[in-house]
C-alpha cells in the first residue's frame, strides 16, 4: 500500500496519522514514501490533533447555498494543512485560534476537519 | 556569487499581441500564430527562421509539437514546459542561454488562448489534490485569498490598499487602447463589490479573456542588424517554493525574493534602477507581495507603498502600465503579456501611457498559487 492509501486507511479507522523522518524526527504532511529533503525513511505517528489557524478565507455562495470557510492549520507537530472549521460560524474563525482535529464522514468518505479547542 | 547568466548576450527583436478580449471562432493556435507572424515581421523574419520554439498550450500537453506543425517548422529545440503563468519568463532565461551557447539562432516564445470564448472561465488543467478537494477551495481564488488574509493579519494591510492596486491597474488600462476593461473604477465601487473569497472580491481578480502574444529573441550582435530598437535581456532567474498553498513555507513571502535577487545581481542593477515594473497581478495581493519581494519596499510595507495612487499613472513608480491581468488581459496565463509591455515601454511605443525615458524594466512572472516565481530584467536599446 502506498503512503496516501495508508493515510486514508488510518483515517477510515478513526486515526489521524502523520509521518516523521526516522532520524530527524521532523513531522511532515502530506504523506510521502520518504522524508522530504533528506530522503530518509518515513515513520507513521499519531498526530496530537492540536493546532492553530494560520490563515482563513470564507467562500461566499449565492443563496440558498451557505457560505463556508477554508483554513490552513499549523499542527502542533509543525506541518501545515488545508482544512475547514466546523462548529463555528465562518465569520467567527480567527487567525491564531487554537483548534482540535476531528474525523467526520462526508459522502461516505472520512474527512479531517477542525473545531475550536475546548 | 552571481549566476553565470549571459548578461546582455540576447535581445528581443519582435514583440506582438493579438486578439485581446473576445475572439469567438478562433482556436488558441490561430491566435498565437498571428502574434508570431507579427512579432517575426518586426525583425524581417518569418516562421521558417525559427529554430527554437517555446510554447505552451492551455490544455494540450503536446502543444509545442502541435504548434511547430502549425507553423510548418522543424525546430532544433522545443520547450513545452509548464510552471504556470511564469513559464514565459523561464523561456526567456533558457532562450538567452541557448542563444549565447550558439545552439539556436532565433527563438520564438508564444502563447495563445481562446478560453474566454470557449468556456467563459479559467480552464482548470491540473490534478485535483486529495488534501484540498474535501474542503472545496475555488482555486486559484481561494489560495490567493488565504495569502491576502495572512498578509492583512500579519502586517495590517487593508482592503482599501488592495483596492489601490485595482484602481491603479484600471487607470493605466484607461490609457491603453488595447486593454479589455477601461471603464472608470472608484474606491466606493471597489469597496462595495461582493466578496468572493474573503478578503478578495470581483475587482481583486484578474480578467478572463482570450488573447495571444509572441516575442522573438536572437543574439545581440544579430539583433542590431535586424532592428534599430532591440531590447536586451540583462537578467533572468526563477525559483519554485511549493505547489499547493498549504505547502508554502510563509504565505507572506514568495520565491520572487530569490528569483528577483538573482536576476538583479545578474543585471548589475537594483530596484532603484528600474523605470517600469511589470508584475503578474493574478490578484491584487500579488502586486503588493511582488513589490516587497523584488525590493521596491520592505516586507510588510507593500500596502502603504501602493497607497495614495503611488503606482497609478503619475505616481511614484510605474507598475503594470498596460492595465495588468486585472484590467488589460488574462487568457489563462499572463506572463508573456507582462514581458511585451516591458519591451514596448523600453522601445517607447506606449503612447499615452509611455513612461518617459524608460531605460530598465522588470517583467516578473508568477505560476500556480504563488508557487513559481520568475524574474526577467530588460534594458532599452541604449542601456547595455
Amino acid at each position: 500500500m502506498g503512503p496516501e492509501a495508508e493515510y486514508r486507511a488510518h483515517l477510515a479507522a478513526g486515526r489521524f496519522m502523520i509521518q516523521r523522518g526516522a532520524t530527524s524526527g521532523k513531522a511532515f504532511f502530506p504523506p510521502r514514501t520518504h522524508e522530504p529533503v533528506t530522503g530518509d525513511a518515513a515513520k507513521w505517528v499519531e498526530a496530537s490533533g492540536c493546532g492553530t489557524v494560520y490563515t482563513v478565507t470564507i467562500v461566499r455562495k449565492r443563496d440558498p447555498e451557505p457560505d463556508y470557510n477554508i483554513v490552513l492549520i499549523d499542527l502542533q507537530e509543525g506541518p501545515r494543512l488545508m482544512s475547514r472549521m466546523d462548529g463555528i460560524a465562518p465569520g467567527e474563525v480567527k487567525i491564531g485560534m487554537a483548534v482540535t482535529a476531528r474525523i467526520i464522514t462526508e459522502n461516505e468518505t472520512p474527512v479531517l476537519i477542525f473545531e475550536p479547542a475546548a | 556569487m552571481n549566476d553565470p547568466f549571459p548578461r546582455g548576450a540576447a535581445a528581443i527583436v519582435g514583440a506582438a499581441t493579438f486578439g485581446i478580449g473576445r475572439m469567438p471562432g478562433w482556436e488558441a493556435s490561430d491566435l498565437a500564430a498571428v502574434a508570431c507572424r507579427d512579432a517575426l515581421a518586426q525583425a524581417g523574419l518569418t516562421f521558417s527562421d525559427v529554430d527554437g520554439l517555446f510554447f505552451c498550450h492551455g490544455t494540450d500537453t503536446l502543444g509545442g509539437l502541435s504548434f511547430a506543425q502549425y507553423l510548418g517548422i522543424n525546430p532544433k529545440f522545443i520547450d513545452n514546459s509548464r510552471t504556470g503563468g511564469s513559464a514565459f519568463q523561464t523561456y526567456v532565461e533558457l532562450a538567452a542561454i541557448l542563444l549565447d551557447a550558439g545552439i539556436i539562432e532565433t527563438a520564438l516564445i508564444a502563447y495563445g488562448s481562446n478560453q474566454a470564448s470557449a468556456s467563459g472561465k479559467l480552464v482548470n488543467t491540473v490534478l485535483p489534490n486529495p488534501h484540498e478537494s474535501p474542503y472545496r477551495p475555488m482555486n486559484p481564488f481561494s489560495s490567493y485569498a488565504l495569502a491576502a488574509s495572512r498578509h492583512m493579519h500579519q502586517f495590517g494591510t487593508t482592503k482599501e490598499q488592495l483596492g489601490e492596486v485595482a484602481l491603479a491597474a484600471r487607470e493605466w488600462a484607461q490609457l491603453n487602447p488595447a486593454a479589455f476593461v477601461r471603464d472608470p473604477l472608484t474606491m466606493d465601487e471597489y469597496m462595495s463589490a461582493r466578496m468572493i473569497n474573503d478578503p478578495l472580491g470581483k475587482f481583486d481578480a484578474c480578467l478572463v479573456t482570450d488573447g495571444a502574444a509572441a516575442i522573438v529573441m536572437t543574439r545581440r550582435e544579430r539583433a542590431s542588424d535586424l532592428v534599430s530598437n532591440p531590447v536586451t535581456v540583462l537578467g533572468a532567474a526563477h525559483e519554485t517554493s511549493h505547489r499547493e498553498i498549504a505547502s508554502m513555507p510563509d504565505l507572506t513571502v514568495t520565491a520572487a525574493k530569490q528569483s528577483g535577487a538573482r536576476a538583479f545581481a545578474q543585471a548589475g542593477l537594483t530596484s532603484a534602477d528600474i523605470d517600469v515594473v511589470m508584475v503578474y497581478d493574478a490578484f491584487t495581493i500579488n502586486t503588493i507581495l511582488f513589490l516587497e519581494d523584488l525590493g521596491f519596499c520592505p516586507k510588510g510595507e507593500g500596502g502603504n507603498f501602493v497607497s495614495g495612487g503611488a503606482i497609478a499613472p503619475g505616481g511614484r513608480l510605474a507598475v503594470n502600465t498596460n492595465g495588468g491581468g486585472l484590467s488589460c488581459v488574462h487568457p489563462g496565463m499572463y506572463g508573456l503579456f507582462a514581458i511585451i509591455e516591458a519591451v514596448e515601454q523600453l522601445q517607447a511605443k506606449c503612447g499615452d501611457r509611455q513612461v518617459k525615458g524608460a531605460t530598465h524594466a522588470v517583467a516578473h512572472g508568477n505560476g500556480g498559487v504563488l508557487s513559481s516565481q520568475a524574474t526577467v530584467i530588460l534594458g532599452n536599446p541604449g542601456s547595455a
